[in-house]
């Protein structure tokens, strides 16, 4: 009792604790009860209950209002649904001009407005991929197919490879120096002789593309934040739920905005990337020392000057991470866009892995890895780099970069045309490998995978099994006897002992959110899931991350596979699982341990990195051993930040665990991805998105509050 | 006053919502105590003062008094949120934006304490970038720069970044920046803080020759007493808002206006700080000796040739006449006596 008295906080968690299991055991579970497996919503069965609300008739299996809450939100996505449709096809119907048909035509207003977003991002995609690998599409756009046939000489030739891995080496050296050069080749060099160019060209093209207007969209947008706190709070919610949504439940609405293609997905990648920018802008911005600031309105400037003479420079770095972001996200977006039919890396390993191809999965995947990996450190390499004095060098010294580029330019055009006479009757290889032409090693990896299926599987087999009946199947049958209210109480419970009335409020919300959809069921299956990858990860993250600290140089190697694996869209991680164990729920949680394991790992060096200098000494000279250290001054210190790596390891097992839909999980992701092929999809995977969002946010908002109270208490916030 | 640069009349600088409101309801009586329970900041209270042209006002005061938002004002960085503000006679917080931005790059300069140059420019181009945000072009702006950067003996290092300089030298290209546009009021805030002890000797002095030969009308802020001794014409020494005391560095030193100012007095070295027509005696005796020391001296100078004397030392003022004398107890006295830990 003393003990409980000198810790009133473990007394209260205690007794949140026995309220809950309380509630577990009071509510019985309803004899009707039973997992529903196929989408209730389209079949008729009897037995469901109905209700209508807003014209929108929702069906639903009805059971005890403490076990499960009834649907009442049931209509909205119902509603969102229609609400697009009549946008999008009867609202504000307008006469447009018809160049075809020299006529008037009627359409909606926002069917037109789409139809020519749609068509400018088409033209400027076509654009971009016809100059790297040639086409006519462009031409025609100004010209017409008759002035085609008239003039067959009339075609963008496209680049020859020679010339694009040229200029990667070239701006390479010209932003690091020769390792990333030397990477940058050999990825290059690596990507044509494996036959992936066409689909890797038209991967870039569709970033080239969707990160410079994310940019500049982010970039406006962060700037106008920054200047008006209203614009801010605006934004503010927006972009916490943008940064938790999966991104593959943003593509199921752009269907029906934009249709299917590139364009759309380029339109939809803009929308995932530019809250990433605008954060980093207002976080550059905000960094600027106020001095400066007067330094620049001292020197008379005006607003305008202000921003882009003094501000934007100042903060240049952190909008270069910035930039960063934007081409990661677009990357990741590029490969993720293949299901709403962009063209390129992404597409053909989609292929791949629904053929169960893994050797050419893998090939596909190494190849997007390595894009990652050059992407990630040109665009880190372009933001560390400082402005040099180049006033008193020569002109060849300033200029060599492009001096070398045109030569290599030159030499690539005078080889791709060598090239023509030396590979007669075949495919010019000095210009362009088609993809089936290249050296593959699609075979000896699927034969590997056999060997590894045929040497292993009975042990493979035996720990799936052992996985699935004894630790994951319990687990998910625990998860699914909680009573919604059971589930809320604790929830809402742990807000207000964290963060007071208004945590309890904000989580409340977020929870009753999803209780009221109707995919309560399915929430406590992802959740289950993520826990379950959350909790090894963290536990193999958090020792990882310890052992290594102990050695610098050992952190700074942890640190950098962390960088290195974190670059790869998380869609990459799926296909080792899968070459290993096949189709399993066991082949979805390693996915997600792996890739939820590289935050874990980071937080916890970075934790125990920040802490003072000072406080080390101060320790040594008290005499404590290194055990000592670092369980009374590094871990209590770093705790708040690694609990920050927790969130983080939150946020990315939900990512992987919605795309692990794709191998066949029976959470929310599946609904998701059946939303994608599904016409009136829209409402449920926006809703369905939203509603993985608030399990993010919830644990989000609950680990934030706390690590803001405990660093405050520290004094180290 | 017509020679007036600068001009405060009641100035009150107040942070917090419904600051205005309360500063109307306090009329007159701003107790810093009521607004900061009203959840408002008093950062100046009732500022009143001038400069003149070509003077050097050195405003201190230590962390939190209130002297650099009273300098925020006056540069309006931040608007005063009562009073009024001239400069040159203008009335500054009737200035539209435009006339404000014209005020700042024809007459005004300042230099930071933490010396606030662009990172992505060098030091020829910082110089130069007040100049071009004037609209005058690159090359003047940069030939300009050029004489600048001479002016404060950075020569040779024009190309560099800041990144690749010293403290002091990066103070340096603050102050030829804060000078490029030939500015007729110079503002410092704290200057020289930032600096470690020797450089920031050095750079008082330069500061010193640069004043001599620009005389500029100068608002310095800095907390270091002995440094407001060393430039000022005149010292406002503030807390809590306000101004405690504004005179003449030697009027500070013998007649300290409250509890507060003497505090700061009483640790400093007087022979360095007054003058012989501080302390002379107004009567002129008959039986002086042979020497004579004009009024203007600081005491350390002219101390040892007063001592070695046997008889009073007669004053003079620039016409070579007789307005006072002054004996060697005098001297041992003012340095010596009156001091509470004295000897």
């Amino acid at each position: 009792m003393e003990f409980l008295k000198k810790n009133p906080k473990i007394f209260q968690w205690l007794f949140l604790l026995i309220i809950f299991f309380s509630l577990c055991f009071a509510i019985e579970v309803p004899e009707t009860y039973k997992f529903i497996r196929g989408q209730a919503e389209f079949i008729k069965d009897p037995n469901q209950s109905t209700f209508v609300f807003a014209g929108k008739e929702v069906r639903y299996y009805a059971f005890d209002v403490f076990w499960r809450l009834p649907p009442l939100l049931g209509w909205l996505p119902i509603w969102i649904n229609d609400s697009l449709f009549f946008l999008m096809n009867d609202w504000m119907p307008m006469e447009f001009w018809n160049e075809d048909t020299q006529e008037f035509k009627t359409r909606p207003l926002l069917l037109q407005i789409s139809r020519n977003l749609t068509g400018f991002m088409t033209f400027i995609i076509e654009l971009i991929r016809e100059i790297l690998l040639g086409g006519l599409e462009t031409i025609v756009a100004f010209t017409s197919w008759d002035f085609i046939d008239a003039n067959p000489w009339a075609e963008l030739p496209g680049l020859p490879w020679t010339i694009v891995a040229a200029g990667a080496t070239i701006l390479s050296y010209k932003l690091s120096g020769k390792g990333l050069a030397i990477f940058a080749g050999l990825t290059m060099v690596y990507i044509s002789i494996f036959g992936q160019w066409k689909p890797s060209m038209q991967t870039l093209s569709f970033i080239l593309v969707a990160a410079p207007l994310s940019f500049i969209f982010g970039l406006g947008l962060g700037i106008s934040a920054f200047k008006s706190k209203r614009v801010e709070k605006a934004l503010y919610p927006i972009l916490l739920v943008m940064q938790t949504m999966p991104q593959y439940a943003v593509l199921v609405p752009a269907l029906v905005l934009f249709g299917v293609g590139d364009h759309a997905a380029v339109i939809i990648t803009m929308i995932v990337a530019i809250p990433p920018m605008i954060l980093l802008t207002l976080l550059g911005l905000r960094a600027i020392p106020p001095e400066v600031i007067e330094a620049g309105r001292m020197s008379g400037c005006n607003n305008w000057q202000l921003m882009f003479k003094v501000l934007i420079p100042t903060a240049r770095r952190d909008i270069l991470i910035g930039v960063n972001q934007v081409i990661m996200v677009c990357f990741s977006m590029a490969v993720i866009s293949a299901f709403i039919g962009a063209k390129g890396l992404g597409f053909n390993l989609l292929l791949a892995l629904n053929q169960l191809n893994i050797g050419l999965a893998l090939e596909a995947g190494l190849c997007i890895s390595l894009i990652a990996i050059l992407l990630d450190k040109m665009s880190l390499a372009w933001a560390n780099k400082q402005t040099d004095y180049f006033g008193n060098l020569s002109f060849f010294e300033r200029n060599k970069n492009t001096i070398f580029f045109i030569g290599a330019f030159v030499i690539g055009i005078i080889l791709a045309y060598v090239g023509t006479f030396l590979f007669k009757g075949t495919f010019n290889y000095l210009f362009e490998i088609p993809h089936n032409k290249g050296i593959s090693t699609a075979d000896f990896w699927n034969k590997g995978v056999d060997w590894i299926f045929d040497t292993f599987f009975v042990y493979i087999k035996a720990f799936n099994t052992w996985l699935i009946q004894e630790v994951l199947q319990p687990m998910r049958a625990l998860y699914l006897r909680m009573p919604a209210v059971a589930t809320i109480v604790l929830v809402v419970g742990a807000g207000y002992l964290i963060g007071g009335i208004r945590s309890a409020l904000v989580v409340c919300g977020l929870t009753l959110f999803i209780a009221l959809s109707p995919w309560w069921d399915r929430a406590l299956v992802t959740t289950y899931m993520a826990t379950f990858g959350v909790i090894i990860s963290c536990l193999i993250g958090f020792t990882v991350g310890t052992l290594c600290f102990q050695s610098k140089s050992a952190a700074k190697f942890m640190l950098g596979v962390c960088d290195i694996f974190q670059t790869f869209p998380s869609f990459v991680y799926l296909i080792p699982v899968m070459m290993l164990f096949g189709i399993t729920d066991t082949s979805v949680l390693i996915a997600v341990i792996v890739y939820a394991t590289i935050p874990a790992t980071r937080y916890t060096i970075e934790g125990l990195r920040s802490v003072p200098v000072g406080l080390h000494e101060a320790a040594t000279m008290s005499g404590v051993n290194k055990f000592q250290r670092l369980t009374k001054i590094e871990f209590p210190l770093a705790f708040p930040h690694m609990m920050l790596g927790l969130n983080q390891t939150i946020v990315f097992a939900l990512f992987m665990v919605i795309i692990g839909a794709f191998i066949g999980t029976e959470d929310l992701g599946q609904y998701i991805l059946k939303a994608l092929s599904d016409k009136n999809g829209a409402g449920i995977g926006l809703t369905l998105g939203i509603c993985v969002a608030f399990i993010g946010l919830i644990f989000d908002n609950l680990i934030r509050t706390w690590v803001g109270k405990r660093k405050k208490h520290l004094g180290i916030a | 006053m017509s020679d007036a640069v600068i001009k405060c009349e009641s100035v009150y600088k107040i942070f917090g919502e419904n600051a205005e409101k309360m500063l109307q309801d306090a009329n007159g009586n701003v107790d810093a105590k009521t607004f900061q329970e009203n959840g408002c900041i008093v950062g100046v209270n009732n500022a009143s003062f001038e400069v003149a042209k070509g003077e050097m006002l050195v405003v201190m005061g230590l962390s939190g008094s209130g002297k650099s938002t009273l300098l925020r004002c006056i540069s309006r960085l931040t608007d005063a949120t009562g009073g009024k503000i001239f400069i040159e006679g203008q009335d500054l917080l009737e200035l539209n934006n435009k006339e404000l931005i014209d005020l700042r790059r024809n007459k005004m300069g300042m230099v930071f304490q933490s010396f606030a140059l662009l990172p992505h420019k060098t030091v020829v181009e910082n110089i130069a970038f007040p100049l071009q945000i004037k609209g005058i072009n690159t090359d003047d702006s940069i030939s300009k720069a050029m004489d600048m950067v001479k002016l404060v003996g950075l020569d040779g290092r024009e190309n560099y970044f800041p990144r690749e300089l010293s403290g002091g030298q990066q103070q340096r290209v603050g102050i030829a920046r804060s000078l490029a546009v030939e500015p007729d009021i110079w503002f410092l805030d704290e200057p020289f803080s930032a600096l470690d002890p020797l450089i920031r000797k050095e750079m008082q002095d330069e500061f010193l020759r640069l004043q001599d030969k620009l005389q500029k009308t100068i608002m310095f802020i800095t907390h270091d007493f002995d440094e407001a001794l060393k430039l000022a014409d005149r010292i406002a020494i503030m807390k809590d808002g306000i101004i405690e005391q504004l005179d003449t560095p030697a009027k500070i030193v013998l007649n300290p206006a409250t509890e507060y100012v003497r505090k700061f007095t009483e640790e400093v070295p007087r022979e360095k700080v007054l003058l012989i027509e501080d302390v002379m005696d107004q009567s002129t005796s008959d039986n002086l000796g042979d020497l004579r020391v004009s009024k203007d001296e600081i005491i350390e100078n002219v101390a040892e040739k007063i001592l070695t004397q046997e008889k009073t030392v007669g004053v003079i003022d620039s016409n070579n006449k007789i307005i006072g004398s002054i004996n060697p107890t005098k001297i041992i006295n003012t340095v010596f006596g009156g001091r509470k830990n004295g000897n």
